[in-house]
């Protein structure tokens, strides 16, 4: 273990990279799908 | 499992678990990653760093089990060419990438103090940054091959397949090789693991689990989507060329 380093520095940027990218992900594929279920429909109508 | 090569049949489930698996995944998670920051306490060697395990095991569980699910998913489209095999391993694709990089940076940002530097290469580091790669060689092959119109092309499925090679040389080369890694602290029935952080890692591999079936799920329907949307725009314009 290295001396002198505040560990709660690392585990604080590990859980915000954590936490961020994985709801970057999830609204991403979220916003992705609507758009393209809501084209679909738009071709159904047309 | 050709039951549900029916895209109909295959979207009235994805619309009816995409849902309850994303709910269920962000409250196991917020739970879990709760009990890693505030309940579990610091361990006697690692100190506090060791509460990043509940971000990095899971994400590297999630990169390591996305390609063996792309492989899987490679070989059925290979062998009985079944219409959503493809489609699944193309929606793994992204989530799996994204759970292998985050695997190498919280891996680095638990390396600097618990081992005095962010990186060596090694055979664990290295096998899993190779495995980030693989992902963006697959995602560039499989777009490639959507846009040239040949979404049913065999290419990115056998990549799929050959890439998998690398799968259990991430898993021994902690084993094979000498290195900073520690070896698997969790094998088949038996850990070496307290309770305290066992349970909590169970619970966010689980929670993370779920949360990456209901991108999958959204991945896969945006995909289909898409396709009957072009679909029906092709038709359409067909049929005006014919009048």
């Amino acid at each position: 273990m290295s001396e002198g380093l505040n560990h709660w520095t690392f585990v604080i940027a590990a859980y915000a990279l954590g936490v961020a990218g994985t709801a970057a992900l999830v609204a991403q594929s979220w916003i992705a799908m609507r758009r393209a279920e809501v084209r679909r429909e738009r071709s159904r109508e047309r | 499992m050709h039951g549900f090569a029916n895209p109909a049949r295959f979207l009235r489930l994805a619309r009816m678990l995409t849902m309850p698996l994303l709910a269920i995944g962000i409250a196991m998670i917020a739970l879990s990653l709760a009990w890693g920051l505030f309940g579990a306490p610091p361990e006697k060697l690692q100190g506090d760093s060791v509460r990043i395990l509940f971000v990095h095991v899971p994400a590297a569980w999630l990169g390591m089990g996305g390609w063996s699910a792309i492989a899987v998913a490679s070989l059925v489209e290979l062998v009985w060419r079944h219409p959503l095999a493809g489609i699944g391993a193309r929606a793994i694709a992204l989530p799996g990438a994204f759970f292998a990089l985050l695997c190498l940076v919280t891996g680095s940002l638990w390396g600097r103090p618990a081992w005095g530097t962010w990186w060596v290469w090694d055979g664990r580091l290295t096998s899993m940054l190779v495995l980030f790669f693989l992902y963006c060689a697959y995602m560039a092959l499989a777009d490639a091959a959507s846009r040239d119109g040949q979404a049913n092309s065999r290419i990115p499925s056998i990549f799929g397949l050959v890439g998998a090679v690398n799968i259990p040389i991430i898993h021994y080369s902690v084993l094979w090789w000498n290195s900073l890694h520690q070896p698997p602290s969790i094998t088949m029935g038996k850990s070496e693991m307290a309770p305290e952080f066992l349970w909590g890692l169970l619970a966010a591999t689980v929670g993370f689990s779920l949360l990456f079936g209901a991108v999958v799920l959204m991945r896969m329907r945006t995909i289909l989507a898409d396709q009957q949307a072009e679909a029906r725009l092709r038709r359409r314009a067909m049929e005006g060329d014919d009048v």
